[in-house]
């Protein structure tokens, strides 16, 4: 995996980068924290520990004197820690380039940002394609089971490390939401504001169907070899590739909408070259679909794809409580819930549920459905209303005493 | 608008000042209907109160956040069963009553989720009201009841004493009442002379 192809982001195809002059960029580095020095080993849910746990993250803006104005962004399910700004040779800035910047949403003039990529990824944290020292190969599925849990943990860790102890906020979309959503429960008392879009406490069937159907195109290709990838026959790409871009055409689908697509591709046939194969891509939106396969088997790991989806499907926020509402009887007074009108991976009750929750819990929440056709990239394209939601809440939490 | 912006005082609703007296520094207010947030606003700013609103306008919704109010995007009908019994000091409802589907239910909830509920709603019983009912035969159209009968979001027509006789009936006690035609206050005959009333209501013991 290279440091470029990290900056592809999952999903914006929509994202116009020529409105970028070269002399507007600004670059930021990535920076790799092990969280494992001076915590010691890595404790998983699963009962598991790593001797050693790296973290690579990203920092937007300055931390204040009295450390007070840090604010943590979780990536969604095949982002990384390169949340905005430019990498040398990026085609387009880090994933929530929208969202973060000097006047922006999350202000860099007045908020340091961190963004850290989880573990079990592939873009810099240690992960099921990272070297096992005991093996000297990849780990493969040596690499522990992971858990939303776990991701939170870590990027605590790596809090600590950094000395920050209480955040002015966390925020994230997605599985993003969901490690705001858990960090809210693991460590109350280190943000002060949660801010949670496009997500859910629990995965229903639906979801975690997809999910499945992603995850079985990967382990039924014989490219995978039980997690040890077998080289292909002179294919650039070794491992699962066809069933991770399969994974990845079925994942996309679910990441738009029906009004979307219609928009976008409606039966567009692309002109083609003949072909002796009958049923050889012809449609525009196969040929996107394809385009998305195949670049997304460049850049990322099929082993980090089985993980982290697994992640978010066992995750369930009110385990070992007996209700949503005592998960979050100590939680963090604010909560800020946004979803989209047509996202239908992640539909909006999802989250007006959890805002009843916190309600029940005592805490606040306010909750917002934003009217988008984009289904549920939504979060992660320009969008007024979710800016003006997330500066609003933002401010807000200055005004309230911790 | 800015966050903290608020109308200055002489622009506000004649209202505001009376629901404030009503109310104790530092309570705990749930809005219902809260519009664009700005009584939220006010009594947070004036009062000291901790607010949150409920709104089923998004263009509302979003004027609330962006001045730093929670506030839920959704329908009073369907959403205080969240809130825990008596979790709110005072549960505000202005000029929504005669538009809600289910209003027992909806007072019954607010008197639950709140230890106090203060109503305001506009008096069909207004001379203005009758007389234009009496003597041109029209339904009636005035700033408190601006709709034509076909765009009209009222569902139901009350007077002040069709709500004083609600409330006898049904075990709910007025504990402060208000009347306003414009921004005058009215103290005599309220049923003819309030173009809008307002109340303070709790449960009887």
């Amino acid at each position: 995996m290279s440091q470029k192809d990290q900056n592809t982001i999952q999903s914006d195809p929509g994202q116009e980068s020529g409105s970028y002059t070269e002399e507007d960029r600004v670059y930021v580095e990535g920076q790799c924290n092990v969280v494992t020095e001076s915590n010691g080993p890595f404790p998983f849910d699963e009962g598991r520990k790593l001797p050693e746990l790296k973290v690579a993250y990203e920092t937007y803006g300055k931390l204040n004197s009295d450390k007070s104005n840090a604010i943590m962004i979780f990536h969604a399910l095949t982002a990384g820690a390169h949340a905005a700004l430019w990498h040398k040779g990026d085609k387009r800035p880090g994933w929530w380039d929208s969202m973060i910047g000097p006047g922006k949403a999350f202000d860099t003039d007045r908020f340091f940002i961190i963004a850290a990529n989880v573990p079990g990824s592939c873009y810099g944290s240690t992960g099921p394609a990272s070297i096992n020292p005991e093996t000297g190969k990849p780990y493969g599925l040596q690499f522990p089971i992971i858990t939303v849990r776990d991701m939170v943990r870590a990027q605590a860790w790596l809090l600590d490390d950094l000395g920050i102890d209480v955040l002015y906020a966390v925020a994230g979309g997605s599985m993003g939401g969901m490690q705001a959503l858990q960090f809210a429960v693991s460590y109350p008392h280190r943000a002060r504001g949660i801010i949670a879009i496009a997500s859910t406490t629990r995965h229903n069937a639906q979801q975690i169907a997809f999910n499945e159907v992603g995850r079985q195109a990967i382990m039924r290709d014989p490219g995978w070899g039980h997690g040890d990838y077998l080289n292909g026959s002179g294919d650039e790409v070794e491992g699962p590739a066809h069933g991770l871009a399969i994974a990845r055409m079925v994942g996309h689908i679910t990441y738009l909408s029906e009004e979307g697509m219609h928009q976008k591709f409606g039966r567009r046939q692309k002109d083609r070259e003949a072909s002796p194969n009958p049923f050889d891509i012809d449609f525009e939106v196969a040929s996107y679909l394809d385009y998305q396969g195949r670049s997304f088997t460049k850049r990322f790991d099929a082993n980090s794809y089985l993980y982290l989806t697994k992640a978010i499907d066992t995750f369930d926020l009110s385990e070992g409580f007996s209700s949503l509402e005592n998960a979050l009887a100590e939680a963090p007074r604010r909560f800020l819930l946004i979803t989209y009108s047509s996202d239908w991976l992640y539909p909006p009750q999802q989250l007006r549920e959890v805002a009843r929750a916190i309600r029940r819990a005592g805490r606040s929440a306010t909750y917002c459905e934003i009217d988008s056709i984009y289904g549920h990239d939504s979060f992660l394209l320009k969008n007024e209303d979710q800016e003006d939601f997330v500066r609003g809440f933002l401010n807000s939490l200055e005004r309230e005493e911790v | 608008m800015s966050p903290q912006y608020l109308p200055p005082d002489d622009q506000l609703p004649a209202a505001y000042s009376i629901i404030r007296s009503w109310i104790e520094p530092k309570s705990q207010v749930l809005d219902l209907g809260c519009g664009n947030g700005n009584l939220l606003a006010y009594l947070q700013q004036q009062h000291q109160c901790r607010g949150e609103g409920v709104e089923l306008s998004r263009e509302l919704v979003s004027q609330c956040v962006n001045r730093g109010l929670p506030v839920h995007h959704g329908d009073i009908d369907e959403g205080l069963g969240d809130y825990p019994d008596q979790r709110f000091d005072v549960v505000l409802l202005s000029h929504t009553l005669q538009e809600v589907a289910n209003p027992t239910g909806v007072i019954d909830e607010i008197l639950r989720v709140g230890k106090m509920a203060i109503l305001s709603y506009p008096n069909f019983a207004y001379w203005r009201v009758r007389a234009q009912l009496l003597f041109l035969g029209r339904a009636p159209r005035t700033p408190h009841l601006p709709f034509s009968w076909f765009e009209s979001p009222n569902r139901h027509v009350l007077s002040v004493s069709d709500f004083e006789e609600y409330c006898e009936e049904n075990k709910i006690e007025i504990v402060r009442s208000a009347y306003l035609s414009g921004s005058q206050k009215i103290s005599f005959w309220p049923n003819l002379f309030a173009e809008t009333a307002l109340a303070a209501i709790r449960r009887k013991p």
